[in-house]
């Protein structure tokens, strides 16, 4: 760095679309990784279909539809939380981001409330309970603890994630005109949603 | 293009837009949770992820922005949509005919 500290400003190196598709790629590495999951469901749910039925009757739809929306509305606080630095409103633009990592935190203790529920009843990878079961039980439920809890540490990610970018927004690294960091880690948020929007039907909703 | 810099182009929506497309996902999932409750037979599944995926395009569209941005994130996403569905006709191929 030779150039004289008043100049940087205008010299860095800047490419906003470069950084959006790189993004775009990692994501879809995280769609092929939660793709080939979605695709064994899919081999055995054919294989198994009344199976399956019976087994996802034992999940709470209630807390299942309950999630759908924190992880929605958590969506929506993130969106709002870019609108809010593109109108240069520091203060709103956390307090948006504040909101989404709360509502990713509400999730996450609703989920432990019903892994814990399973849990209680010995329903647990492994479990002498479920290993008694039929096939397409056991695998139900191999499915739905690795998914879920794939997307789950997901969520974990992205809590640290918005975090980071709250740090960022509050010393004005990320600032009304050079944002892209904010939209790239929004990106990240959504795709935790857009999983959850195809776990919940197939895991919660089939009867 | 002296730096090289391609800076945002600001597609700026208020806040209304965004409350808009959360108002109908909520309400997709209202509409998905109670269809589940009815008997539709074999035809649940498709009716799941058929909302299921108008919820993934407005989702896509709106929140990740891909309505509004360059005609390459489009190409992008179609490519990756394409790849994942020919691994998955591949796979049913081979494991509904075996």
């Amino acid at each position: 760095m030779s150039q004289s500290k008043g100049a940087v400003v205008n010299h860095v190196h800047r490419d906003d679309l470069g950084a959006k598709l790189g993004m775009w790629v990692f994501l879809f590495t995280e769609v092929l990784l939660f793709g080939g999951m979605f695709l064994v469901y899919a081999v055995y749910r054919f294989q198994f279909p009344d199976l399956f039925k019976l087994a996802a009757l034992e999940l709470n739809t209630g807390l299942g539809t309950f999630n759908t929306i924190v992880l929605l509305t958590s969506s929506l606080t993130m969106v709002l939380a870019i609108v809010a630095i593109q109108k240069n409103k520091k203060n709103l633009s956390l307090f948006y981001l504040a909101a989404t990592i709360g509502f990713a935190l509400v999730f996450m203790v609703v989920k432990y409330f019903e892994w814990s529920a399973k849990f209680s009843h010995g329903i647990y990878p492994g479990s002498e309970e479920l290993l008694n079961r039929q096939n397409g039980e056991i695998l139900f439920f191999g499915l739905y603890f690795v998914m879920t809890g794939l997307h789950a540490f997901h969520v974990i990610i992205g809590v640290i994630i918005i975090a980071f970018l709250m740090v960022f927004v509050y010393k004005n690294k990320i600032v009304h005109d050079n944002y892209v960091k904010l939209e790239n880690g929004g990106l990240y948020w959504h795709l935790v949603d857009l999983i959850w929007i195809f776990l919940f039907p197939l895991f919660y909703l089939i009867h | 293009m002296e730096h090289g810099n391609t800076e945002h182009k600001t597609h700026s929506h208020g806040y209304g837009i965004y409350v808009l497309v959360w108002l109908a996902l909520i309400a997709l999932t209202s509409i998905t949770v109670t269809v589940a409750g009815v008997d539709f037979g074999k035809l649940a599944l498709p009716i799941a992820l058929f909302i299921a995926a108008v919820k993934s395009a407005l989702v896509i569209n709106y929140f990740m922005h891909i309505k509004f941005e360059e005609p390459i994130f489009k190409v992008f996403l179609l490519l990756s949509g394409m790849t994942l569905l020919v691994i998955f006709i591949l796979t049913f191929f081979d494991v509904f005919y075996r």
